[in-house]
């Protein structure tokens, strides 16, 4: 569905100010026909809930509209979050409950996240956007010396429970080196931490409502590409997803997949062309929650299939394949027909032209899945 | 009669200044050129031959002609994002920054940087993360010192950037060891779409080195602009770090994303154009004290031209990087695995693309 169409469904009101600014974006979405993947909307079994027709963005706003409504201790705060986002994630939320809840910060990572974890150190609720993940590493010692830490250090008089950090983050088809990072893997090593990544609306809403009432500080990457591109029935009503619990997609008893965000999508294809061609029935699995990760489920299903392949947009070089790789090996060694394959980006900064080449696309990913049921 | 602020200084920059004939050819041909690039620019960019991102200098011209005037050619300088007309005056050729932008072979970096990452010898890029570039050049101006090279290292900064810790751990460290740096803050009174005064509870940037002196020129004064930067390089060689504010004002938007009228008005930018803009201004001076004729003036529109359209083409034509270049330049040769790691075991060759890098 085109999102101007999607815009007047929404109830909201989009600000004058964002739609101006954003308006030559719009006729950048032509480059949507070159992206390396196709969407797979999840869908939700018939019930009594209301649902209505929304993007990855308009689904997170949806999120925090509904957080800093029910929680008047929330605050949400980033780079030019107040008129709305540079991607569109706050539009109307600083008319909406004001200027002292909603607010832009100077340009400062490492002032926002320090910022961010002494309020929710108050035990106010802080949601603090980094405006790209390429932006994090500033704040990367605040989070991993302060926020992960801050529990166990004060032997739990202290902690920043209440405290999200939403990043954008992945490839987007012209990011280059500093606009298309996944960093996932550096936060994953640090336990204190909550690390998830969306691939959908109704997840992103779900998730992010998870991490903001989750008594852990969180981080959720969301693939910037999904923003626009994904589009889903969402229910309107505030919902919690589990974390720490992986979603499998589609059941299969030839081998197991596994990848979160964009990469999700990807794979699906991938078990599509794999039926068609090689009559192969892939287990499709959506890792969610990169940390805690869901070892339990993902080991069964290694058990059952017998191959797995990993797929992520991240430097093969202790991605967080290699971490997965590593306990599936230990725990399912009887049980593994192949070797844990992992398909990923190159060891090599993300590049500019070369981006198609890089990424973990259908094609490589499929020749793996061919390699390992033929080993 | 040129004027500036000082903070923390008894005397400034010379307010009086000398303007031959060559100098006044040589800046106007700098500012149109710069003027017409971005302009080159924008264009490829419409058409989509260019992607990703793309910040525009368009109207900032006489804070690179003027700065760039007064450099000796053993003096360095590191710059932020928005840097096509700096890679320009520093020696990359018209064609090899178009061609970077459309990611040929024959662009400043092959191809692989796109436009944040320009650089040639002395210009140190080209940064992409913000305010990140501010440290890199304190180290520049310690091996300068170090290296007993007479050299004074340009770091230049945005209004947004100023904001950025790390800048002001800089300050620290160049006044402590008495550094020659000057720290550039271009103020275009934006950065991105918040106002300087929305992000900066002191706008004054020149005054935020606090015991570092500093000077605010008016950044549309090619003139001023030299005059301060001549100061500065004294300065910075004889009594240490000092602080440049350029105060100026870019007609584009942040990127080629953004169209630049939802946080400012189109009167605002309209008012800049008709009466502070930098080549108009320059333009009056070459006509009112003689110097240039408006036959000369025109004779020099046209050689630019000329230029920017073979720049054009290059861009256009030139061929791509081939993919074996895609694992290139990621270690120095003497990596021991010179083998990338990917997938399905396909290892990469890794290779280095140049013998020689522009530093010693």
């Amino acid at each position: 569905m085109p999102p101007d169409l999607c815009d007047k469904i929404i109830i909201m009101k989009v600000s004058s100010l964002a739609r101006g600014l954003f308006s030559a974006i719009k006729s950048n979405a032509a480059s949507s026909t070159r992206s390396h993947f196709t969407y797979y909307p999840t869908k939700f079994s018939p019930g009594t809930r209301d649902v209505q027709k929304m993007n990855m963005f308009q689904a997170i706003n949806n999120a925090m509209d509904q957080a800093l409504e029910q929680d008047s201790s929330a605050l949400l705060f980033g780079e030019d979050v107040g008129f709305g986002g540079v991607f569109r994630c706050s539009v109307n939320l600083r008319d909406k409950y004001g200027k002292d809840r909603v607010f832009n910060t100077p340009l400062c990572e490492q002032g926002i996240a320090g910022f961010a974890i002494g309020v929710a150190n108050t035990g106010a609720t802080a949601i603090a956007e980094i405006q790209f993940a390429d932006y994090i590493f500033p704040s990367f010692d605040q989070i991993v010396n302060e926020a992960a830490k801050y529990r166990y250090r004060s032997g739990g008089l202290f902690d920043c429970g209440s405290l999200t950090f939403r990043v954008p983050c992945g490839a987007v088809g012209h990011g280059a080196l500093y606009h298309s990072q996944s960093p996932e893997a550096y936060f994953a090593h640090t336990p204190g931490l909550r690390v998830v990544i969306p691939r959908g609306p109704i997840k992103a809403k779900g998730l992010l409502l998870a991490c903001i009432r989750d008594a852990n500080p969180c981080i959720m990457f969301e693939p910037k590409t999904l923003y626009r591109a994904a589009v889903e029935d969402v229910p309107t009503e505030a919902y919690a997803e589990d974390l720490g619990k992986c979603d499998i997609l589609r059941e299969g008893k030839d081998v197991t997949l596994v990848g979160w965000g964009t990469q999700v999508h990807v794979l699906l294809e991938v078990a599509d062309l794999a039926k068609k061609q090689l009559d192969i029935d892939c287990e499709v699995i959506d890792l969610v929650s990169i940390l805690p990760w869901d070892t339990q489920t993902i080991c069964n299903s290694v058990n059952k299939t017998g191959r797995v392949l990993i797929a992520h947009e991240a430097p093969f070089t202790q991605g967080f394949g290699s971490e997965m790789a590593a306990y599936i090996q230990e725990k399912c060694f009887l049980r593994l027909e192949a070797p844990v394959k992992r398909v990923t980006g190159w060891d090599t900064p993300f590049p500019h032209v070369f981006e198609p080449f890089y990424l973990p696309d259908k094609h490589r990913c499929l020749a793996a899945l061919k390699e390992i049921i033929n080993y | 009669m040129l004027d500036y602020k000082l903070h923390k200084l008894e005397m400034g920059p010379d307010t009086l200044v000398a303007l031959t004939e060559r100098e006044a050819a040589l800046y106007y041909r700098q500012l149109v050129a710069i003027r017409r690039l971005e302009a080159a620019a924008a264009q490829l960019y419409r058409e989509q031959l260019v992607r990703g991102f793309c910040h525009l200098y368009t109207g900032q011209e006489a804070c690179a002609v003027g700065l760039c005037a007064a450099l000796r050619p053993q003096d360095n300088l590191i710059a932020g994002y928005r840097i096509h007309g700096w890679a320009y005056l520093m020696g990359v050729t018209a064609a090899a920054v178009l061609a970077e932008l459309t990611g040929r072979a024959s662009g400043c970096a092959q191809g692989k940087g796109g436009s944040m990452h320009m650089y040639a010898p002395n210009f140190y890029g080209g940064n992409g993360i913000v305010g990140a570039q501010i440290s890199l050049g304190t180290g520049i101006a310690l091996a300068n010192k170090y290296r007993k090279n007479g050299a004074v290292c340009f770091a230049l900064y945005g209004d947004g950037a100023a904001n950025q810790g790390q800048i002001f751990e800089c300050y620290n460290m160049a006044q402590l060891w008495k550094l020659p740096i000057v720290f550039v803050c271009e103020n275009n009174n934006y950065g991105m779409g918040t106002s300087a005064w929305r992000a900066s509870s002191n706008t004054n940037y020149y005054t935020r080195g606090d015991y570092l002196p500093g000077v605010w020129v008016d950044g549309q004064d090619v003139l001023a602009v030299r005059s301060a930067t001549r100061f500065a390089i004294e300065h910075a060689q004889q009594r240490g770090p000092l602080v440049l504010e350029l105060c100026t004002y870019r007609y584009a938007g942040h990127s080629m994303s953004d169209p630049g009228t939802s946080y400012r008005t189109r009167e605002e930018v309209q008012q800049v154009r008709q009466r502070q803009d930098a080549i108009e201004r320059f333009r009056k001076i070459c006509l009112e004290m003689s110097l240039l004729t408006q036959t000369q003036l025109l004779g020099i529109e046209r050689t630019v031209r000329d230029e920017m359209e073979l720049a054009i083409k290059a861009a256009r034509t030139d061929v791509e990087l081939p993919l074996s270049h895609l694992c290139n330049d990621v270690y120095a040769g003497s990596y021991a695995q010179l083998q990338l790691r990917g997938v399905l075991g396909h290892n990469l060759e890794h290779a280095r693309s140049r013998t020689e890098s522009c530093h010693e």
